[in-house]
């Protein structure tokens, strides 16, 4: 939600609990054993499928209890009628576009393709699968700043059994006035983004 | 917490005589757990376990030590810099969500602060369970696109002459920033250090 408008003041709770209701502590639990059935990032994509107006409007816990039963149907743990017969009224999330279906991956590579002080562009990566790419980013030209780990890509493995694709990842900079303009807020931070290579590529104009 | 603990230990699935009904969100909690639990995928003893490791061992009270010993110790401070997931473990911490840690340096010149703007990773390790701002909509949409105003509303205001760095965690890293240590400092220990040491000020929003 980078740049996002109208979402008002953050909100500090002082001395805020870990868990704030006995259930949130309980969904906390079963959440973790959820975990264990899924390949990493499908539990995050099954949060981002919420119903737009159901994640704003509830909790970071009720978001796992969602994405959680989602995955479990996906994965042939439960059945939406099991979840509806235990919990009336049992919200999930919108199913995997079935566009969004990977069945090849591109090779793998350790070997990075950009190193510190690199101008990078990232590429428009518009689709209705998971990513790990910023809307707030795309388009956007940076710097890379630091080489991280190599790290299976995201937008193939929440969306194949069999596929993955490793790949260096990156800390890139963008100037405040890249992103936002004009009227970038003055005395402009720079703000600095973890992108997988495939999301970027040269940059071979000026800044 | 002790009162949740309470709770918990008791059930909240009616056995008690003056149970109130349990809510939507009750129901679905207790729907995942028997799910799971009726196809033997619930060790209940095991995830007991595992929160209440959360709840006690986990929190920001190491990374306080973490930035402490940086404080006072000028080569730990370097490695921290160089490689903070190995030094952090120097001090027994490291696990989920720690396995690729960054340690963020404040100075005189540069304050870093940290957000998740696609979801809410944190370094659990160090800092534990994130407070409930930091994984709402408000800190991670607002915080790339106005960091000064935010800051300010949190009550930390950063002068104009410092640079303020944005750091969004969207992949594998998990951040720590190390705060500056507050003038007057210079006859304490480690210990009572890191007593100064806040979650804010290692997330980014306070000064320490």
């Amino acid at each position: 939600m980078g740049g996002m408008e109208g979402f008002g003041p953050v909100e500090v709770e002082p001395d805020e609990p870990s868990f704030h209701k006995p259930w949130e502590r309980r969904a906390f639990g079963v959440t973790t054993a959820v975990f264990s059935l899924l390949r990493a990032g499908q539990f995050r994509h099954a949060i981002e499928r919420m119903d737009p107006a159901h994640y704003l409007t509830s909790s970071y816990y009720e978001h796992w209890v969602t994405g959680g039963a989602t995955a479990l149907v996906e994965t042939g743990h439960a059945t939406p009628e099991e979840l509806e017969r235990r919990a009336p009224g049992f919200p999930l999330a919108r199913p995997l576009d079935p566009d969004a279906a990977v069945d090849r991956a591109g090779p793998d590579s350790d070997t990075p393709r950009f190193q510190p002080g690199d101008r990078v562009r990232v590429r428009r990566w518009v689709w209705h699968g998971h990513t790990r790419c910023p809307r707030y980013v795309q388009g956007m030209r940076g710097t890379v700043v630091r080489v991280d780990v190599v790290a299976p890509l995201p937008d193939v493995e929440v969306h194949s059994a069999q596929a993955t694709q490793r790949q260096p990842t990156y800390s890139v900079r963008f100037d405040a006035a890249e992103l936002w303009g004009e009227r970038a807020e003055p005395g402009a931070a720079a703000v600095h983004v973890d992108l997988w290579e495939a999301y970027l590529e040269p940059d071979g104009g000026a800044a | 917490m002790t009162d949740i603990v309470h709770q918990h230990a008791h059930g909240e699935t009616g056995e008690h005589p003056n149970a109130r009904p349990p809510s939507p969100i009750e129901q679905r909690v207790q729907a995942l757990e028997d799910l799971l639990r009726e196809q033997g995928l619930f060790d209940e003893e095991r995830i007991e376990q595992l929160i209440q490791h959360f709840e006690q061992n986990l929190g920001p009270m190491n990374g306080a030590r973490v930035v402490a010993r940086a404080w006072v110790d000028p080569e730990y401070r370097r490695r921290l810099l160089t490689d903070a997931t190995a030094a952090i473990a120097e001090l027994g911490f490291g696990g989920p969500e720690g396995d690729n840690m960054v340690a963020l340096e404040n100075t005189e010149q540069v304050h870093n602060v940290v957000v998740c703007t696609l979801c809410s990773c944190y370094p659990w390790p160090v800092l534990g369970l994130p407070p409930r701002w930091y994984k709402a909509a408000p800190y991670r949409s607002r915080v790339v696109r106005e960091p000064r105003r935010v800051l300010a509303e949190m009550g930390c205001n950063i002068p104009e002459d410092v640079e303020l760095r944005v750091w969004d965690s969207s992949a594998e890293v998990r951040y720590l920033v190390v705060p500056l240590r507050p003038p007057g400092t210079e006859d304490l220990d480690q210990a009572q250090l890191a007593a100064l040491v806040t979650r804010d000020g290692m997330i980014g929003v306070a000064p320490v």
